[in-house]
């Protein structure tokens, strides 16, 4: 969004004077101003800035991970290896790591790993390693980062030896990109339903009303597990996907549709209604072109903020294993490993995609306080 | 005051018809008929049913009829009280869905009743300092806790919490009783012992609505105590306390007692995941079984019979705030 594009020029190419900084506030759109106001919301700001770099990862995931997220290392259920910068003698390298042995303690059975100094194996930039497809389009066998001659995980490994970084960054894409595809879902039944019953009012709108309340009053999660229990087990697991992000979708409209609904109620009476009613606007073209317009900022913060429960719901479902099956991977599904406490208090590397999880709610929460802060005119 | 309760009342019963309708379909979603999977699963298990049986199961569920009068079977039964049968997911016993739930559902309604109680008792205090001390170190604290508590996926927090009891002070937090009293009939110590074994699980019930009661106190106190009422009466001289208490925060409670509709749902439901991590008796671990096994009257029945209950817990909200709010008592109150 651009926020000074508007350069007081005529056609002709004769340049006037530029506006002054308070002839710029009164010719903003109310978009810009939203902007500006939300450029000066600090937290908000930062969190939406971090939002864009952490989407941006989801998306290159594959470049940025040292091994496929299937991939299967022999170190199993190792934990985080060490990096260090100061070797055996005292004196400061480039980040490196020591090779490991596996050491099996005879009694317990329990696994430690020791670092050997004898081997010291430098971290590498842009390392070759496992070849992938880069978006589909082309054969890259380049990785941001990586080790030779022994293996790095920075995350540790589950019980099977997979990197647990690189599957949590891998199950970004999807614990990051549910929260949208449903919020998307949500809103189109939102606006439609919500447009209705405000537009129309009356008998309709008391209808759609009760029913909203009745969709409110059901107890989500219980709900959420029966639909998703009933996704086939033959889907794939894009099929699944999709299932999932409806069965989050049907009940989080709701709420959504209440605001669109008081919105709409408010802004229906305005003159400028009346008058495109006159003009001859069917009820549609009055709805979409003139009224949704008029609260779309309410609604993209409302969005933001329906975003998080969307994601902490899918972690659920996904951690119940009800929710986004194997292969694929997501926060919620890496989060199965850690069902209980003695897994916890043994392997407790395995809780970090939930701090993902923690990271990305908070932040969508902050980005969400930020706008609707930025959306108030009265502020 | 009379038709507003009565209108509540009526639309509780619209509630549980429309709820009714909604499980039934959800019976109905997983593929294939449950009698077929039923017959399947006995199978598996050594049972081969006599034709008798298959064709007494098949009228009991009306099996040949269209899916309306399945509907009606089925529906006409649950108000007699008679929920179907489990198809043995539970416990490895096929036996009345009644029966599971009268064992599990008592102390799920117990929990849930103590975390909505948990949520009160603290977001309410809260709510009261963070307005009257707005924008002041403590407020600021608050407002952080309240954003991490509703960014922790309950069954995260539950598994933290379980894990430092289990670290720092060696209390393995789960089940409902310690294995000594888990046969004992009841006792005071037995009723002590559960308490001890409630405190994690409420909590973590009940942080998810405290983060949002807290805010929403908040926020109308602050608009309460910018009012020309209260300035007012402070220039009169009236105490802060009084000033405080007398009006604003009475009127500031109208909308949690009716936000009481938003927060329940999400603690009968947050019950399920939170008993499943703490493997606490409760009918959140029997869902789990059934919708996995596919047991769908049993499955079918929980979620009804939770539904059904919160929206027995909106009518009593919609009669206390009747109780508490004169405005809907004495006018022609417009609903919601």
């Amino acid at each position: 969004m651009a926020t000074t594009s508007l350069e007081p020029t005529t056609g002709s190419g004769v340049s006037i004077r530029e506006f002054t900084e308070e002839e710029q506030y009164y010719v903003a759109s109310q978009w810009q101003l939203m902007w500006r106001k939300f450029r000066r919301h600090r937290l908000g700001y930062a969190s939406g800035v971090l939002l864009v770099l952490g989407y941006f990862f989801a998306i290159t995931y594959d470049f940025w991970i040292p091994y496929d997220f299937t991939d299967r290392h022999d170190k199993l259920s190792s934990p985080p290896t060490r990096i260090h910068v100061i070797d055996a003698n005292g004196t400061w390298q480039m980040p490196f790591v020591y090779g490991t042995q596996a050491i099996v303690d005879p009694q317990t059975f329990k696994r430690t790993f020791e670092e050997d100094p004898e081997q010291v194996h430098p971290i590498g930039l842009f390392t070759q390693g496992a070849p992938y497809k880069f978006w589909g389009l082309f054969e890259w066998d380049r990785h941001f980062f990586g080790v030779e001659g022994t293996t790095i995980h920075m995350f540790g490994t589950d019980d099977l030896g997979r990197d647990v970084f690189s599957r949590t960054l891998s199950a970004a894409r999807i614990s990051l990109s549910i929260g949208f595809v449903g919020v998307v879902l949500s809103f189109v039944l939102g606006i439609i339903i919500g447009g209705i019953s405000g537009y129309f009012g009356g008998t309709v709108d008391l209808l759609i009303q009760r029913f909203i309340e009745f969709v409110i009053s059901v107890p989500t999660i219980p709900l959420w597990m029966s639909l998703s229990a009933a996704v086939p087990i033959t889907w794939s697991p894009l099929q699944t996907y999709f299932a999932i992000t409806v069965v989050l979708s049907v009940v989080s409209w709701a709420g959504l549709a209440r605001v669109v609904r008081g919105k709409i109620l408010e802004l229906r009476e305005n003159d400028y209604v009346m008058a495109a009613r006159v003009a001859g606007a069917g009820n549609m073209r009055v709805l979409f072109d003139h009224l949704v317009p008029g609260f779309m900022s309410y609604l993209i913060v409302h969005l933001t903020l329906a975003v998080p429960s969307m994601i902490i719901a899918e972690t659920t479902l996904s951690f119940l294993r009800l929710g986004i099956r194997a292969p694929a991977v997501s926060w919620g599904t890496l989060m199965q490993d850690a069902q209980n406490v003695s897994t916890i208090a043994v392997f407790p590397w395995l809780m970090i995609p939930g701090v993902f999880v923690i990271i990305a709610v908070m932040l969508f929460n902050f980005l969400g306080d930020g706008l609707r802060d930025a959306a108030d005119p009265y502020r | 005051m009379r038709a507003y309760l009565v209108r509540r009342f009526l639309f509780m019963v619209v509630g549980w018809w429309l709820l009714s309708v909604v499980v039934f379909i959800v019976i109905q979603l997983p593929p294939g008929d449950f009698l077929t999977n039923y017959i399947a699963g006995q199978e598996q298990a050594g049972t081969f049913l006599e034709r008798e049986e298959i064709e007494a199961l098949k009228l009991y569920y009306g099996l040949d009829r269209t899916p309306i009068e399945q509907y009606l079977f089925w529906a006409g039964r649950f108000v007699i009280g008679d929920l179907g049968r489990s198809f043995g997911s539970w416990r490895a016993a096929e036996q009345p869905v009644t029966k599971i739930l009268a064992e599990v559902l008592p102390f799920t309604i117990i929990l849930s009743t103590l975390a909505l109680i948990f949520t009160y008792v603290v977001a309410i205090p809260i709510g009261i300092y963070s307005a009257t001390h707005q924008y002041r170190p403590g407020d600021y604290f608050f407002t952080a806790v309240g954003f991490i508590g509703l960014a922790v996926p309950n069954f995260m927090l539950a598994l933290l919490l379980m894990f430092m009891l289990f670290r720092y002070f060696g209390i393995t937090a789960g089940g409902l009783f310690a294995p000594e009293y888990a046969l004992a009939p009841w006792s005071v110590d037995k009723v002590l012992d559960m308490l001890k074994h409630l405190i994690v699980p409420v909590v973590v019930l009940g942080t998810a609505g405290t983060a949002g009661t807290m805010r929403v106190m908040r926020g109308v106190l602050l608009d309460e105590l910018g009012k020309q009422y209260v300035i007012t009466a402070r220039a009169r001289g009236v105490s802060e306390r009084r000033l405080l208490f007398k009006y604003p925060v009475r009127l500031a409670l109208n909308p949690i007692v009716s936000g009481t509709a938003y927060i329940l749902p999400g603690i009968f439901g947050g019950n399920a995941i939170v008993a499943i991590v703490l493997s606490l008796p409760m009918t959140g671990p029997v869902l789990l079984t059934a919708l996995r096994a596919q047991d769908m009257f049993l499955a079918g029945s929980i979620v009804m019979v939770e539904g059904a209950l919160v929206i027995f817990g909106t009518f009593l909200s919609d009669i206390l705030l009747a109780l508490v709010d004169p405005r809907i008592r004495q006018e022609r109150a417009v609903a919601a």
